[in-house]
């Protein structure tokens, strides 16, 4: 369904370039206009289509408190129409040249795109252009809008018990970085919500000088700069606010948490603070733990003979599921390194975390074999190949790591820093950062299914 | 997030794109059968260092018979985990070890796996493959550790509204037929399943004979045919499986409201609708772009979100199976205005079904539809979910090839005459869960 929402962070990571010359694909080249806006441009020629992807460094992270979930809101009235293509039209015209559309917003950036047969890629740009600078938000449509938002709310964290912890979960390891609040934003904001929220959100965020435009497809690069020049080139570039730091305290301590919620399954959530790759101009080839614990994470989870999956599903049986996460990249420089399990039936959460810290300690004490890293090693040079088989995901990765800030040669070199990460690497980042003085950890209280239960605590309005 | 994960997300992603469609003319599909008498369908490509392969069976829950419901998919299920004697890590790190990926599918008809590996690891992959098809274990200890999982999955989607609405709704318009089975099964009958019942549904439904090859990407047809053979003289040697049997179409309304503490109603509308091959596909096909199943453009939308904003996702399919596959039509909404979208949902289908479409909303959903081809066809992945459609239906070879043709064929009078001949919303199966 159209205008969806990343809940996730950014799945980019360690996936990234090919160490083959695959034939049919060009080098990535890019170009900036005048007015601040960039190009990217990947040529790819094995099908007659083009991918075209407008990304806004506008998410989230940019939000204020009271004002949670307008970054989406916006999202979804970037729909509803300019003086030259009225509410609706977007879809329509794109529709009628065969293409699909959909647009996405996460915690660092807002992405709108079309898949179109080559030759349509002149509507795409032209669309795009016009609602990058006139869009019109009234307050009969934002009063429509606001209601899908609230009822996509409900549909994908309030009446989802595990979405309801990994939510309690962000709100509880960040106190101060806005990476602590929904995407989709607090109830209680989206009811408040007024139409020129989301006008004063669009004057400030959505400008050619904040914006990166990613094509890949059956195109020529230099034709695709002539079209941006005599489109997106029209529009005048706006000074942006300053983008302050924001640093998360120290956590002090163990902190847990408990959602109660009517479900049958137990759930929890542990995570830690961890650092994410340093963009900009703070981006080094030498910073080399983000991608240990890319590795370690894989070794943990990646597969089913991973150690978590192998040693807690299979052998022991005491988990139904078992999963960790880790994001090297984003723009709030802040990241988290996560495990999310279901104990099986009769046993504790309290015994499967134990279980998941002897894991931890495990390799804190004794590392990782070779045979681990290889297929760490293999995963990410066939992931290089597979990738190419899908233009939307090459688009994905370029405009992630632009919006993101960090060089595209990263895309290059990234295969060989996974290799080049070593077992006591990896011990050095589980000592250094999974620890259980800085755990917080969000359990799921299953409840009965009374049809009459209402969840404790203060209800919404509505 | 992690490498491993990103695969997956990946395969996902193509599956979900991959849905229903067409080719163009250049797609050169071979066609041939082995000697154990699988049907194989390949296409040659060599613009990317990797191959895909999958291979079908009709081995779906439509085969489960009601007191071992569960065992189509527990079969499928415990394959990818253990097999040649194997130990579960072992196998999982024989693929992992070189970056292919088993996968596989499951729905009421069909079983099926899929490799997807790099040319220069196909040997590897491809011995890896035959085992997991060949020689599956079964080992009791497996099999108990999964049944449990599965229980407790079940367990927990008795709790999911969205869960609870579509069992639901697949029992009211299915009845007593096959397809109203929970493709997992339910929890008493699972936990009934011995070893003994997974090798004898293996012997009989993963045979040569009824297995639909495919494959797709870097090798030759000389390659091609070499894997082929060796895919299927591994198989078992059987009898075709018979039919699934036909539907039996709706004669009177019902309405099932079903209390949950959710904070929307999950409504289900719908009946059993069209099948592969049917005769009146393109017109349902192009019928449905304009009534739910042209995203923001169809008239559901239109009428229940755009204009009303009672809902986030609101739709309409159809999913055609070897017999009818569910007409259905979809949406949450909070529960105090679930009455008002329920009767607005049944007005435009009531007015879709009496009016029909104009033809100004034919040329558009076409225009959309044809001049969208080239996207259907754009990656591996796409095609060989074609070629395992195509196979497995056993569409005529042309489908993609004359895929444009026939939806530029659809007159403004098909579409109305299908929809007022074969959807009757006055007996409609109506789900709502967590009616106020």
């Amino acid at each position: 369904m159209k205008k969806t929402m990343s809940l996730t962070g950014p799945w980019l990571i360690t996936a990234l370039m090919s160490v083959y010359a695959l034939p049919g694909h060009s080098e990535i080249v890019q170009t900036t206009l005048k007015n601040g806006l960039k190009i990217i441009v990947q040529e790819d020629h094995r099908a007659p289509v083009v991918v075209s992807q407008v990304w806004y460094r506008a998410g989230s992270v940019d939000e204020l408190n009271g004002k949670t979930g307008v970054a989406h809101v916006l999202e979804h009235m970037m729909f509803k129409g300019t003086k030259a293509v009225p509410a609706g039209q977007f879809s329509r015209q794109i529709a009628t040249a065969g293409g699909k559309e959909n647009a996405f917003t996460s915690k660092d950036y807002t992405c709108y795109f079309q898949q179109l047969e080559k030759s349509k890629l002149p509507l795409s740009f032209k669309l795009e252009a016009d609602r990058m600078a006139n869009l019109q938000i009234t307050d009969a449509e934002f009063a429509k809008e606001i209601e899908v938002v609230k009822e996509e709310r409900r549909w994908r964290t309030e009446d989802k018990p595990q979405s309801r912890v990994n939510e309690q979960f962000e709100s509880s390891l960040y106190r101060a970085h806005p990476y602590g609040r929904p995407v989709v934003g607090f109830m209680n904001d989206l009811e408040n919500m007024t139409a020129e929220d989301a006008r004063e959100w669009y004057r400030t965020w959505y400008a050619p000088n904040n914006a990166t435009i990613v094509v890949v497809g059956d195109v020529k690069a230099q034709d695709v700069f002539k079209l941006a020049a005599q489109t997106f080139g029209k529009l005048a570039a706006k000074p942006l606010p300053a983008r302050k730091p924001q640093v998360e305290p120290v956590q002090l301590g163990e902190r847990r948490a408990i959602v109660k919620a009517p479900a049958k399954l137990p759930y929890f959530v542990m995570g830690f603070h961890a650092p994410a790759l340093k963009n900009g101009q703070s981006y080094a080839e030498q910073d080399w733990e983000p991608f240990a614990l890319e590795v370690l994470s894989s070794i943990l989870s990646g597969n089913d003979a991973s150690r978590l999956s192998q040693k807690l599903v299979r052998e022991q049986a005491i988990a139904l599921e078992i999963d960790t996460g880790y994001d090297s990249t984003n723009r709030g420089q802040t990241s988290t390194f996560e495990v999310a399990a279901s104990p099986s039936e009769g046993v504790s959460q309290e015994a499967l975390q134990k279980a998941i810290w002897a894991q931890i300690d495990e390799i804190k004490t004794n590392g990782v074999t070779a045979a681990e890293l290889h297929r760490v090693k293999a995963a990410v040079i066939a992931a290089d190949v597979y990738k190419r088989d899908s233009m939307f995901y090459q688009a994905m990765q370029i405009g992630q790591l632009e919006t993101l800030g960090y060089p595209l040669s990263l895309l290059q070199n990234n295969a060989s820093r996974v290799q080049a990460v070593t077992s006591e690497q990896i011990q050095q980042v589980a000592k250094k950062y999974l620890i259980p003085e800085q755990m917080t950890l969000v359990s799921l209280d299953p409840q009965p299914m009374d049809p009459n239960f209402k969840p404790a605590g203060k209800p919404h309005q509505h | 997030m992690n490498v491993f994960t990103l695969i997956k997300t990946m395969l996902l992603a193509f599956v979900l794109l991959g849905f229903a469609g067409a080719s163009h003319a250049a797609l050169n599909i071979q066609r041939w059968t082995t000697a154990q008498g699988s049907a194989v369908y390949f296409v040659e490509n060599h613009s990317l260092p990797m191959m895909d392969v999958s291979v079908n069976f009709s081995a779906g829950s439509a085969f489960d018979l009601p007191e071992t419901s569960g065992l189509a998919a527990l079969t499928h299920h415990v394959m990818a985990l253990e097999a040649g004697g194997l130990s579960e890590e072992t196998l999982t790190n024989r693929f992992a070890d070189i970056g292919a990926v088993l996968g596989g599918s499951f729905d009421a008809d069909r079983a099926s796996f899929k490799l997807r590996t790099l040319t220069a690891e196909q040997a590897a992959a491809l011995t890896a493959f035959n085992l997991v098809l060949h020689k599956p274990d079964f080992t009791q200890s497996v099999l108990a550790r999964e049944q449990g999982r599965i229980v407790s999955a079940l367990q927990e989607a008795e709790t999911e509204p969205d869960s609870i609405a579509q069992k639901a709704f697949m029992r009211s318009i299915y009845g007593m037929h096959p397809y109203s089975q929970d493709q997992n099964g339910e929890i008493s009958t699972v936990q009934a399943l011995r070893a003994e019942h997974l090798r004898q549904f293996y012997q009989t439904h993963y045979t040569a004979q009824t297995a639909v090859i495919a494959i797709m990407g870097d090798v030759t047809t000389e390659q091609a045919k070499q894997i082929a053979e060796q895919l299927s003289a591994g198989l078992p040697q059987g009898p075709a499986v018979a039919p699934v049997p036909p539907v039996a179409t709706l004669s009177a309304p019902t309405v099932k409201k079903l209390p949950h503490p959710a904070m929307q109603a999950h409504i289900l509308i719908g009946q059993p609708g069209n099948l592969r091959g049917d005769p009146d596909f393109f017109p349902f096909y192009v019928g449905n772009y304009i009534l739910g199943g042209g995203g923001f453009v169809s008239r559901l939308t239109e009428e229940v979100r755009e204009k009303r904003g009672l809902a986030y996702s609101v739709y309409s399919y159809f999913m055609p199976m070897s017999q009818l596959g569910p007409f259905q039509i979809g949406l949450q909404t909070k529960k105090e205005q679930a009455d008002e979208a329920l009767k607005l949902v049944r007005d435009t289908v009531q007015q879709f079904v009496d009016q029909g479409v104009t033809a100004k909303e034919l040329a558009a959903a076409k225009d959309n539809l044809i001049g969208g081809f080239p996207m259907r066809i754009d990656s591996n992945s796409k095609i060989l979910e074609y070629l395992n459609m195509i196979g497995f239906y056993k569409l005529p070879l042309d489908y993609l090839d004359s895929f444009n043709q026939r939806v530029a064929a659809v007159t403004v009078q098909q579409v109305n005459d299908a929809f007022k001949r074969r959807i009757h919303p006055e007996h409609f199966a109506t789900v709502i869960v967590g009616a106020e």
